[in-house]
């Protein structure tokens, strides 16, 4: 089965604000986009298990104009506050990357 | 009052002030005889230290180059220039740091001009009256505001919709130098103060806010946008760069919860029926988006000083301590603890953490791989306390324990850690965190703003 790793053509990580993450993953054809969204693996609940957060706390949106997956989850540190790791929360993508997707 | 126009030719030379662009391509950009020049300020994305210590985020230099070709763009045209969250996080220091730029360019210059200063702070005692009247609201995922979080703020700043701007702007500001705003208000004030109609007003706003970041190749350059009634189309100057249809879709995901759904002061900007289209090989119309009006809230954020931090930087490259890496810094931990007692320093006066690359020092808790599988690892020993002489003290003392402290099977008994600096210890300073991330019912939305008018010459 395929990974996002090999599917996507962009998988990345930015402060949405200080308190939330999002992260977008893009594809290069609607082809692979529409597969993609029909498997359904890419979800709430997928962004809840992987980052380890409650499920009601996820917005998830697809955005076919751009080819794209939006998820926005909370962070458990605030953009810079004692014990954070990632000011731009530019570096928190990797765990999408070995999602696997039945296509 | 400005004219009113059937379209908004609206010039962004930059993603911030201070970040530059090419001479080249404003005067590309100056051809399209814009009706505004302008850049966004800020940004909350650096964190929140710029707004707690009132340091600009770009140096002076480098904003006063930028704002320099912008005035001799703009001023000997009449075409106004309007900036937004100036200096990076757009409380009253920064404000005033890019005012004084623009005085001294005017004497250098001999230029003159009609300036609006748009003033953002907040008084902590209005805020918590705010708080106690219940018109203070919580956003997702921020924990809820209290009273002493209010009072513990070092500055607290309101962002401001587009109405300050364009009550400046018809006020007859040819500079208007705005405090927090909204990034795309400065812009959406622009085009509605010459009659056109808020969706496409505020669309072009998020597009200009970020200079060629719709663009590709991405970079800090010019764009243009004209906004017209029922849509705005928007290109780079830089004939090196073009928007498709596909890279300004894709802009909408930038730094934004939702692609679709942008909450503004005063109303949502809805872009879920956006439609992209090009006009030519590097221009693209955006048009569909929609403007629903709800009640007015302005977003306030505030920033608490945390403490002073000190840290110091070394690594390990022994396969017998790696491999019992978290017991051995409980041990460094607790010897710190009680050394650093010994002279006074009890733990509840500091913070001690352990970044430890190799480990989980990118992600933290949320790491899911649990195996070490690296030869070596870098730590950064990270000390935060509210007294300064506390946090260097302890750090120092930090520095001490952990190349010493025994671990189980040592054979490296000269030094667990390699340090590649002397001296090792490095005061980093005040810290802040976001503190206040909520929004106010105002009275108005000019109620928070005060505009102050002054000619320059």
């Amino acid at each position: 089965m395929p990974k996002l790793s090999e599917l996507a053509k962009v998988c990345k990580s930015k402060n949405a604000g200080p308190f939330e993450v999002t992260i977008d993953i893009m594809f290069d054809t609607k082809e692979i986009f529409d597969k993609v969204l029909k498997s359904g693996v890419l979800c709430e609940q997928l962004f809840a298990k992987l980052y380890d957060v409650n499920v009601k706390d996820v917005l998830f949106t697809p955005y076919p104009a751009a080819l794209a997956f939006k998820g926005t989850i909370p962070r458990r540190v605030s953009s810079g506050d004692l014990g954070d790791t990632d000011v731009y929360g530019a570096q928190q993508h990797a765990p999408m990357l070995d999602v696997e997707i039945p296509i | 009052m400005l004219e009113k126009t059937g379209e908004c030719r609206l010039l962004s030379v930059s993603s911030i002030l201070g970040y530059g662009f090419p001479e080249s391509s404003l005067a590309a950009g100056l051809a399209r005889n814009p009706h505004f020049i302008g850049v966004d300020g800020g940004s909350t994305d650096p964190g929140a230290f710029y707004l707690g210590s009132g340091e600009c985020l770009n140096s002076r230099k480098a904003m006063k180059r930028d704002l320099r070709l912008m005035l001799l763009g703009g001023v000997p045209r009449r075409i106004p220039i309007v900036i937004g969250t100036c200096g990076g996080a757009g409380a009253e220091p920064h404000l005033q740091v890019v005012a004084d730029l623009a005085r001294e360019i005017a004497r250098e210059e001999g230029l003159t001009f009609r300036m609006a200063l748009i003033h953002a702070d907040q008084d902590r005692s209005k805020v918590s009256s705010w708080l106690g009247e219940g018109r203070i609201n919580t956003l997702r995922n921020v924990p809820p505001l209290t009273a002493t979080t209010v009072q513990r703020s070092s500055r607290i700043v309101g962002m401001m919709g587009a109405e300050p701007f364009m009550k400046a702007l018809g006020e007859g500001a040819h500079v208007v130098l705005a405090a927090r705003a909204s990034d795309a208000a400065s812009w959406a004030g622009c085009a509605m103060s010459r009659g056109l109609p808020p969706a496409p007003s505020w669309y072009a706003g998020k597009m200009l806010e970020c200079g060629t970041a719709s663009a590709t190749p991405k970079g800090h350059d010019c764009l243009i946008a004209t906004v017209r009634p029922d849509h705005l189309e928007v290109e780079p100057t830089n004939p090196a760069r073009r928007c498709t249809p596909h890279s300004v879709a894709t802009h909408s995901l930038h730094e934004n919860a939702s692609p679709t759904i942008h909450e503004e002061p005063g109303g949502v900007l809805d872009a879920t029926r956006c439609e992209f289209t090009a006009v030519s090989e590097r221009a693209v119309r955006v048009s569909g988006m929609q403007w629903r009006t709800r009640d007015y809230d302005v977003k306030l954020e505030g920033a608490e000083f945390i403490g002073f931090r000190a840290i110091t930087i070394c690594g390990t490259r022994d396969p017998i301590l790696i491999s019992q890496i978290d017991s051995y810094l409980q041990t460094v931990k607790d010897d710190v603890q009680s050394r650093a007692s010994g002279f006074g320093v009890s733990p509840e006066k500091y913070h001690l953490v352990f970044h430890v690359y190799g480990k989980d020092g990118v992600m933290g808790a949320a790491e899911p791989i649990k195996q070490i599988t690296s030869h070596e690892l870098g730590i950064v020993v990270e000390v935060v306390a509210p007294d300064e002489e506390d946090a260097k003290a302890v750090l120092a003392i930090a520095r001490v324990v952990i190349p010493k402290v025994d671990f189980p099977g040592r054979l490296c008994k000269s030094g667990n850690m390699a340090f590649p600096f002397s001296p090792s210890d490095i005061a980093v300073g005040p810290t802040y965190r976001f503190s206040i991330f909520h929004v106010v019912k105002p009275d108005s939305p000019y109620s928070m703003f005060p505009i102050e008018y002054e000619e320059v010459h």
